[in-house]
């Protein structure tokens, strides 16, 4: 239940405030719709707003911390610290001149960008910031994220398409490839995480972990890493950046685009980052609570920590990893996470029955079901590993032979000796 | 209901990200997969054969700087070694040791190249490579001390080195070579076990023994696919007769068993510097040289030119990429009468269709940062 407005200076909360705003409104005998757009266009600025200067600060903070991973500076040039320079970044591509390319689709050209960009907006409004901070509280916001995610494929075919470009066609491919198959993965986690919660609406989902002082992570492990990898992939970020893998295909489907057009896949790219991390803290990491100290630090604020350091995880997993191949991104697809997605929502499924035909609503269960899913996350990948021959002699790393003996010649066998 | 589909040319180069320099793959795909690789070479040609007919011996040692720019020293030694072998000199022992110890940092400094931009060619987005040439800047720091130069070193001379090392240098060397291993150690352990760099690496451009022999592989390439043949042992030139240390060998010919032996070379190069710095004796750094006073009038060169007998010489050695040979023919003159680099990059780079064929572009590109090519070596 949504506790009653509390003072419009109780910044715990920020919906206080613009719920006290209009009820003022209502007060002077405004028509109805008047609330309810002035709303609106509160919650679409303060979105858009937070997007701008979150994507532009972590643009700073992930070129001065990939910066330190690699041994190096980073951007200290504009500004303290470097500070402006995503902003001197963001003002040189405005000033660019927007090339279109020789023979491509210039519909298509012109509109791939914002077909991109639109959809990473609009997933911000279901995502609740805090308890009343939510632009539009679809009572099917999972649904809503799983489609409005899944545009951002036919923008990048459009891009990849209609820029003429090979590099920019193989990149293409690849993405909806990719991301076909992950948002069939995606949509099994997240369906196990609705079983728990029982509702499709994302502030439902955070108040059921709330009244059970429980994170979904800890009930659905292998959920998280099902969405944490797809997330990935569907951000493009390292491991997973195949569809623009810079030493293979140069930029993938945005090879072509310059300017402020590339501006805006970079800016999408960054949101997508943000929606998903945004989805993992609201669904598996209690949202915009945590354990009692939201009635004394504000809500929003707690949501937005935890979702930058769900993407800082990002960041650093793009300093360190090297990229898989498509075929093998595809297979770990399919034949990995689908079994086990599958798998984890027959047991969630079994789960619930347990539940409602023992009536465990009090959640002295959630304890045990939280064991029982830990170790089968363990068990399942372990074993599901060691079925597809992932753990076989052969995939194990190994070191070089030392000799002395000039001219001798070592076959295959002899490193199965070693 | 068949669907059309057609090959696709894809022109990887000469400006591409990854192809190491201006090299140009002409790739026919078939989707992701390659059923057609064409090398096309030549962007960086700069006529180096041709324009050192015209210089004499001792100029032409800066061009061997610039054909493998990531490793001068050897290729200053390969062809002092051809001249030496024409004139007849021998280097004196310190001279010797001193070349064993740069041509083993060089093979370093190479080697880390090698392996960070092959990371990078897996996609770990520069940070191997960015921490690998950390430990390059020390080699080349080694090197500013020896000779001024960090890159185009120019360090040998026919007949010995241009200059005596400082006496800073041994103890900034110790110092590389006590801190080195324990670098090696976590670059192993951070990128051989990696699962990812396992999953793109095994058995991708995989090549056998007789496919390496037949295609005159040579380098750590040839010893990746298991056969142990290593120029400082079969054929020892300065002074790797005295030294000990193993043929790292790899068994499956396969793109991670380069980058393994690779590796693993480091750490032989590491132990030959630790044996080079404590054996190496005193002495003068550079041996008389049979000179001719009189210039001659239709050749503008200098006066005091090194003029071997009429005849021919192949200096080769082990060079980071391979067997580095330099074929040259006298005639007397002070400039030699012919003058051809067998650079290995370039005849490492011949199996590359049969090695990519049948792979994805991903794994060409692997492929090719697993040769390891240097285009100013392979266009010369």
């Amino acid at each position: 239940m949504i506790r009653p407005l509390a003072e419009w200076y109780d910044l715990r909360d920020i919906g206080n405030a613009v719920g006290a705003l209009l009820e003022q409104i209502e007060d002077w005998g405004a028509p109805e719709w008047v609330p309810y757009v002035v709303s609106g266009v509160i919650g679409v600025l303060a979105i858009l707003l937070w997007t701008v200067i979150s994507v532009l600060a972590f643009i700073w903070i992930e070129r001065r911390v990939v910066g330190l991973m690699q041994n190096r500076i980073g951007p200290n040039r504009v500004g303290p610290s470097g500070l402006l320079q995503p902003v001197a970044d963001a003002l040189k591509l405005l000033f660019k001149e927007p090339v279109t390319t020789h023979n491509a689709d210039r519909v298509l050209f012109w509109l791939a960008p914002v077909v991109i960009f639109i959809p990473t907006i609009v997933v911000f409004a279901v995502i609740p910031f805090g308890e009343r901070m939510v632009l539009a509280d679809l009572n099917v916001g999972v649904l809503f994220l799983i489609a409005i995610g899944s545009i951002n494929t036919i923008a990048v075919f459009m891009a990849g398409w209609s820029s003429n470009n090979k590099y920019a066609l193989i990149g293409a491919m690849r993405t909806i490839a990719m991301l076909i198959s992950y948002e069939l993965i995606q949509v099994l986690v997240l369906l196990a995480a609705v079983l728990f919660a029982g509702s499709m609406r994302l502030g439902d989902i955070v108040a059921w972990q709330q009244d059970y002082g429980v994170w979904l992570l800890f009930l659905q492990p292998l959920g998280l890493l099902g969405y944490v990898i797809a997330g990935a992939v569907e951000m493009n970020r390292s491991p997973t950046d195949i569809a623009e893998a810079e030493s293979e295909i140069v930029a993938g489907y945005h090879t072509e685009y310059g300017g402020i057009k590339f501006g805006f896949f970079y800016q999408a790219e960054y949101l997508a980052g943000f929606a998903i991390a945004a989805v993992i803290v609201t669904l598996y990491m209690g949202g915009w609570t945590l354990w009692g100290v939201e009635e004394w630090v504000p809500g929003w604020l707690i949501f937005l920590a935890k979702l930058y350091g769900v993407f800082f995880i990002y960041i650093w997993s793009r300093g360190t990893l090297p990229r898989l191949r498509i075929d093998q991104l595809m297979a770990f697809a399919w034949k990995f996470l689908l079994p086990l997605a599958l798998v984890n929502v027959l047991v969630v499924g079994g789960e619930m029955l347990l539940w409602q035909e023992a009536d465990l609503s009090s959640g002295e269960a959630l304890p045990l079901f939280g064991v029982i899913n830990a170790l089968l996350a363990v068990a399942l990948i372990g074993g599901w590993a060691w079925f597809l021959g992932q753990l076989r002699p052969e995939r194990v790393a190994h070191r070089a032979i030392l000799t002395q003996e000039v001219g001798a010649i070592y076959y295959g066998e002899a490193a199965a000796d070693l | 209901m068949t669907i059309k589909s057609e090959p696709f040319v894809v022109n990887l180069g000469p400006q591409h990200p990854s192809t190491h320099g201006v090299f140009r793959l002409r790739l026919t795909l078939d989707g992701e997969r390659i059923i057609d690789a064409d090398m096309v070479m030549g962007y960086l040609h700069r006529s180096m054969e041709k324009l050192a007919e015209e210089r004499t011996y001792t100029q032409n040692i800066p061009f061997t700087d610039r054909t493998d720019y990531l490793a001068a020293m050897t290729g200053n030694l390969a062809y002092v070694i051809a001249v030496e072998k024409l004139c007849g000199i021998e280097a004196p022992e310190r001279a010797q040791w001193l070349r064993t110890i740069m041509c083993e940092l060089q093979r370093i400094a190479s080697h880390c190249v090698a392996v960070g931009i092959f990371a990078n060619d897996c996609g770990a987005w520069q940070t191997p490579v960015m921490h690998m040439l950390r430990d390059r800047e020390k080699v080349l720091d080694l090197f500013e001390m020896a000779c001024g130069a960090r890159l185009t070193l120019n360090y040998m001379r026919i007949g010995g080195v241009s200059r005596d090392v400082p006496p800073e240098f041994m103890p900034a060397a110790l110092k590389f070579v006590r801190e080195m291993p324990k670098k090696l150690d976590e670059y192993e352990d951070l990128m051989l076990e990696n699962e990812i760099i396992v999953a793109r690496s095994r058995g991708v451009g995989t090549l056998t023994p007789e496919q390496a022999i037949a295609h005159s592989v040579s380098g750590p390439m040839l010893r990746a696919s298991g056969v142990a043949w290593d120029i400082r042992k079969a054929d020892p030139y300065a002074a790797y007769g005295k030294v000990d240390f193993a043929i790292a060998v790899g068994t499956n010919g396969d793109v991670y068993d380069r980058f393994v032996v690779r590796l693993a070379e480091m750490k032989q190069s590491l132990r030959i510097l630790e044996q080079g710095l404590e054996m190496m004796p005193e002495g003068p750094v550079h041996a008389q040289l049979p000179t001719a006073t009189v210039q001659p009038i239709d050749q503008p060169v200098a006066p005091l030119a090194i003029r071997p007998p009429v005849g021919e010489a192949y200096g080769r050695i082990e060079s980071p990429r391979g067997e580095l040979g330099f074929y040259i023919v006298s005639d007397g003159s002070p400039a030699p009468f012919r003058f051809h680099i067998r650079s290995p990059s370039y005849i490492n780079l011949t199996p590359l269709k049969l090695m990519s064929v049948g792979a994805t572009v991903a794994d060409a590109i692997v492929i090719l940062g697993s040769v390891d090519i240097i285009v100013g070596e392979v266009d010369r």
